[in-house]
């Protein structure tokens, strides 16, 4: 269904103005779980750190070890919960795991059934190139975003970082994360030495997660610059207003 | 109110008003029980995964740390405890009671006159930090067939002569897949010394599936149990019971 009426609405070629469906509900019902789940992990993740702030490669990492990385305790109002306790960020971190895991599992089996993946995020010929990359790149910098038809499309650097969050941050993300279970390296001992060692796990659990705060307030900038009721609107009930092209009637 | 609001402050209050809803469901009671099933989840999960036997990472001579950080308590410094230290641990002696046929008080000696076995194996301390140690220890699944452990025992509970500075003494427990896992020892030696008061000296447990707060130090007395409701606040550990960490610490 959904299908059908997505080619059609790309033959015509809609003009701009058009209110036209965008986003599927399996993407917005996972794209709002991970609102929830990601800001979790994330504060709870801050408030677990805060027990040994310190990072370090290799197998094993300890006060008389040196870290590559030592932080400050991050501040209560960016920690879940507020006051320091290991206990409950780490209640509220192992829940809210299970939730990022399985619903991604969940959303690529779904996505690879229902073709999002080749259909919407793929690579198409020649968007690789080069000489493409660079246009778009220049086009982002420029602010000029596509509109009509043109913007049902995600273009090559919106395909690249979706793409880049979903086939390899979370998964690495949750992947470094099992490795700190002792459980889990008996169970799994080749996770361990995919990483290099628990303290490495630790470390790139610490990278990938500042790398999904980066990719949140890039994504929350492109929203504001696009247009923000029209963005989330679309997330929400799916339908989305094709932006005018410049110089289309008002 | 004041129009001249930090960013700051904005980003921060921004930041902080769903954490504040977050902390007010974390004090309800269902919420936080819902939250809290989670350890059962990642517990079957991980059973379910893994060979109820697999064993934990063993390391090279080469890859011990340095220097084997303790934590907690570094010293009990009890009356009792160091009326023990002082006699080289001669008086001390291990209880093993509870749900067994045979009841057993074993010195220090006699455990090390059982075949034992060493291992090179990771601590990992809840907070995040790890060390690399080898242990040398008497299997613990020899000491419960010793004992002649009952069938109806469902865990084994180990109670250590470290009163945390108060009234409170220090246990933990652990269930029959653990306690039988060929690589949970009842550890007297780290790195070919004589366990160091830090580390917990006579004796302490290696479980080594689980994190640091399970390998309880200063070992005194182990009992069989088929339940861990009875024993002190009931959830199977000291920082189980006092703030809320959980029983399996697998994860």
């Amino acid at each position: 269904m959904a299908r059908t009426r997505m080619t059609r609405a790309i033959n015509v070629a809609p003009p701009g103005g058009d209110l036209v469906r965008r986003h599927r509900l399996s993407t917005r019902i996972w794209h709002w779980i991970n609102v929830v789940t990601l800001y979790v992990l994330f504060t709870s993740g801050l408030g677990i750190f805060n027990a040994h702030p310190r990072l370090y490669w290799g197998q094993y990492g300890a006060n008389f070890d040196a870290p590559w990385l030592e932080l400050k305790r991050f501040p209560g109002w960016i920690t879940l919960p507020a006051h320091y306790s290991l206990a409950f960020s780490r209640h509220w971190h192992l829940a809210f795991a299970l939730v990022l895991a399985f619903s991604l599992l969940a959303y690529m089996v779904w996505s690879l059934l229902n073709r999002h993946i080749s259909r919407d995020l793929a690579f198409r010929k020649g968007e690789l190139k080069p000489s493409h990359i660079l246009h778009d790149i220049a086009d982002h910098a420029r602010l000029r975003f596509p509109t009509g038809a043109a913007a049902l499309r995600y273009n090559v650097l919106q395909k690249a970082s979706y793409i880049g969050v979903i086939f390899i941050l979370l998964p690495t993300i949750i992947l470094t994360g099992l490795t700190l279970s002792p459980g889990m390296n008996a169970a799994w001992p080749w996770l361990v030495e995919l990483f290099g060692g628990r303290q490495s796990a630790r470390s790139i659990h610490f990278i990938v997660a500042w790398l999904l705060v980066a990719f949140f307030l890039v994504h929350i900038l492109m929203v504001v610059l696009a247009g923000p009721f029209n963005e989330v609107r679309s997330m929400i009930t799916g339908r989305y207003r094709l932006p005018k092209a410049r110089g289309e009637g008002a | 109110m004041t129009l001249l609001l930090s960013r700051r402050a904005l980003i921060g209050t921004m930041a902080a008003m769903p954490l504040a809803g977050c902390d007010k469901l974390a004090g309800n009671e269902s919420f936080r029980k819902a939250l809290f099933t989670a350890e059962n989840f990642h517990m079957w999960a991980q059973r379910s995964l893994s060979d109820r036997n697999a064993l934990a990472q063993e390391f090279r001579p080469d890859q011990v740390s340095r220097i084997f950080r303790s934590n907690g308590t570094n010293n009990p410094n009890t009356e009792g405890y160091k009326a023990l230290w002082r006699g080289g641990f001669a008086d001390w002696r291990l209880k093993v009671d509870g749900l067994v046929g045979k009841p057993l008080s074993l010195s220090l000696d006699q455990l090390k006159s059982i075949p034992h076995r060493e291992q090179i194996t990771r601590h990992d301390c809840v907070e995040g930090w790890s060390a690399i140690g080898k242990w040398r220890g008497v299997p613990l699944g020899t000491i419960l067939k010793a004992a002649r452990i009952s069938d109806r025992a469902r865990h084994i509970v180990f109670h250590c002569a470290d009163d945390m500075g108060g009234a409170k003494s220090y246990y933990e427990s652990i269930d029959r897949v653990d306690a039988f896992h060929p690589q949970t020892i009842l550890a007297y030696a780290l790195n070919d010394r004589p366990l160091s008061v830090a580390n917990g000296a006579p004796l302490r447990l290696r479980v080594e599936r689980q994190l640091g707060y399970k390998q309880a130090k200063y070992l005194l007395h182990i009992q069989a149990v088929d339940s861990l409701k009875p024993i002190h606040g009931g959830k199977g550990g000291f920082w189980e019971d006092s703030a809320g960490y959980e029983w399996y610490a697998g994860i």
